[in-house]
């Protein structure tokens, strides 16, 4: 303890204490206050940066949400236009079947009506004809028959003959 | 063109270096002994345990039998009866048993066990009594530029160069490289470990200047002593006192209206005890803990240095009975382990004494915001806080 205390330096403490507090008053106003702040600032950087990137994130997945919503009514808007569409068709075509067999029908019944006149007036005409041809024929046959008498009178037994048949 | 002039001021300096140091040895060549025994190991030790006045490196026996030491001189400063008196430590030629006697501006010195002695009026030469106390000579302050003040100088410039360009780096860019980026991590521990976890997160900023300042410098001193240059700055008391006297001084001026509240007047126990309690309380901010401080510091710190000491000493003091190999290999393994906890031991104690200055400040300046618990007859149960500090 004597030893100890006979090399306690009073000297050395005064310089001791100087120098150091020389040594803090330099290095708090040149290094640790520079240093703490930078390293504040980065800290409350890095915090805010990943604020940001989490915000960020959150942001990409109601953006991803959107997107994957507008594609499904896209999807479904196509879907319906497709749907639509071949409704349309198929009307279509129905109605153009429908159209097509009205007209169809129609075409036949008028050329059925056509033909019918057509087969009327060619019967008309074959009557006619054969009404003529029958009366010029006829008109041969009686002059024929009636040439002589026993012709005409053979042809009028005939005839009262016919009568009695029928 | 500027590699150049960088090399020849280099080449300049070392010159002088050199130089000064020959012309030292030269001149102040002392036929002195070398250190064989066990009681020149002891009293060597003790030598370089305290603080000295000159910056000893090595010391040789030339071609003449001469003992020659090689080192620098350093100034001495000291307040005498007459004044302020300056000159180099080289003046005592080495002597440090009071024989050689500098007269500056009237007044005799002798310097006696590495300390400085001026000599009573009319005394020619200082008187020794049995146990090596001078009797007709006192002691003066001493306020010399002595090794430690060269040891703090030096740590004090690193630190300053160290850490201002670790500042200056931030401006430019985030992320520091090179030795900044060894030392960011350091600055970082300190508040992040030893600052914010005491003191709490409100209060911690404006003490963490001192504990990093502290940190530091106990750290690099305390590596700076393992070095074979035989610093021993944390090693001598006045320096351990002035660390743990300012940490006294921190704690005691920013303590609360709660710590002096808790100090002097206890509450929560009886009256009667409270003027003991005070008195304990006291003793323990104003005595204890910056004693504890600045005797752990020390005594770790020399004791260190001591083993260190004695271990490499056995190559010269177990010679004998295990032969020049044997001791020296004995010597050289166990100085060599025991150095490896030095270095451990180095970061241990600025850990230490930066971790407890921190806890006692955390203590002054805590908030007691909390409601103390009470049991069913209306005793105070402590919490965790109060029994950490009965603990320490």
């Amino acid at each position: 303890m004597e030893t100890l205390i006979n090399d306690f330096s009073p000297g050395l403490f005064v310089v001791q204490i100087i120098l150091l507090l020389g040594l803090i008053f330099l290095l708090v106003k040149f290094a640790w206050k520079p240093i703490l702040n930078s390293l504040d600032e980065r800290e409350t950087g890095i915090q805010e940066a990943l604020a940001a990137a989490e915000r960020a994130k959150a942001e990409m997945q109601n953006l991803q949400a959107d997107n994957d919503r507008m594609l499904q009514e896209a999807r479904a808007e196509r879907e319906a236009m497709l749907k639509e569409a071949r409704e349309i068709k198929e009307k279509m075509i129905a109605d153009s079947k429908e159209q097509a067999k009205i007209e169809g029908d129609k075409m036949i019944k008028q050329a059925q009506e056509t033909i019918e006149s057509e087969k009327k007036a060619a019967v008309a005409e074959l009557k006619s004809q054969v009404a003529e041809l029958s009366v010029s024929i006829a008109e041969k046959v009686i002059k024929e028959e009636l040439s002589g008498k026993d012709k005409q009178l053979q042809l009028v037994e005939k005839m009262l003959g016919d009568i009695k048949l029928n | 063109m500027k590699e150049v002039s960088k090399v020849i001021r280099n080449l300049v300096l070392f010159t002088a270096i050199v130089s000064s140091l020959q012309s030292f040895a030269f001149s102040e060549g002392q036929d002195e002994g070398a250190v064989d025994t066990k009681e020149e190991v002891s009293e060597y030790i003790n030598h370089h345990i305290k603080d000295s006045h000159d910056f000893h490196l090595f010391s040789y026996t030339n071609a003449e039998g001469e003992r020659k030491h090689v080192g620098f001189p350093l100034p001495v400063i000291v307040w005498s009866s007459n004044g302020l008196a300056t000159f180099m430590s080289s003046e005592f030629h080495h002597d440090d048993n009071g024989e050689v006697i500098v007269e500056k501006n009237g007044s005799k010195f002798v310097k006696l066990h590495s300390k400085i002695y001026e000599l009573e009026a009319g005394a020619t030469s200082v008187n020794l009594d049995e146990s090596h106390h001078a009797t007709n000579a006192h002691k003066v302050l001493d306020f010399s530029i002595t090794k430690s003040v060269v040891g703090i100088l030096l740590v004090g410039l690193f630190m300053l160069w160290a850490f201002s360009s670790l500042a200056r780096q931030y401006k430019n860019k985030n992320v520091p490289t090179g030795f900044g980026r060894v030392l960011e991590p350091l600055v970082i521990y300190v508040r992040d470990e030893i600052a914010k976890p005491n003191i709490g997160e409100k209060k911690y900023r404006q003490f963490t200047g001192y504990l990093l300042t502290v940190f530091f410098f106990i750290w690099i001193l305390n590596l700076l002593g393992l070095t074979p240059f035989g610093f021993n700055v944390t090693g001598q008391l006045a320096v351990t006192a002035a660390l743990a006297i300012l940490t006294l001084i921190i704690y005691t001026f920013s303590g609360n209206k709660d710590y002096w509240m808790h100090m002097l007047w206890m509450p929560g126990v009886p009256v009667l005890i409270r003027p003991v309690l005070a008195i304990i309380e006291l003793a323990g901010a104003f005595l204890i803990k910056p004693f504890s401080l600045l005797v752990r510091l020390f005594a770790n710190i020399s004791a260190g240095h001591i083993v260190v000491m004695s271990l490499i000493a056995i190559m010269f003091t177990l010679k004998d009975s295990l032969g020049v190999a044997g001791a020296t290999g004995l010597s050289l393994i166990l100085s060599f382990f025991i150095t490896l906890i030095e270095v451990l031991v180095a970061f241990l104690q600025a850990y230490i004494f930066t971790m407890l200055s921190a806890l006692f400040i955390g203590m002054a300046v805590a908030e007691h915001d909390h409601e103390h618990h009470h049991d069913a007859e209306g005793h105070e149960i402590p919490d965790e806080e109060d029994v950490r500090a009965d603990f320490i």
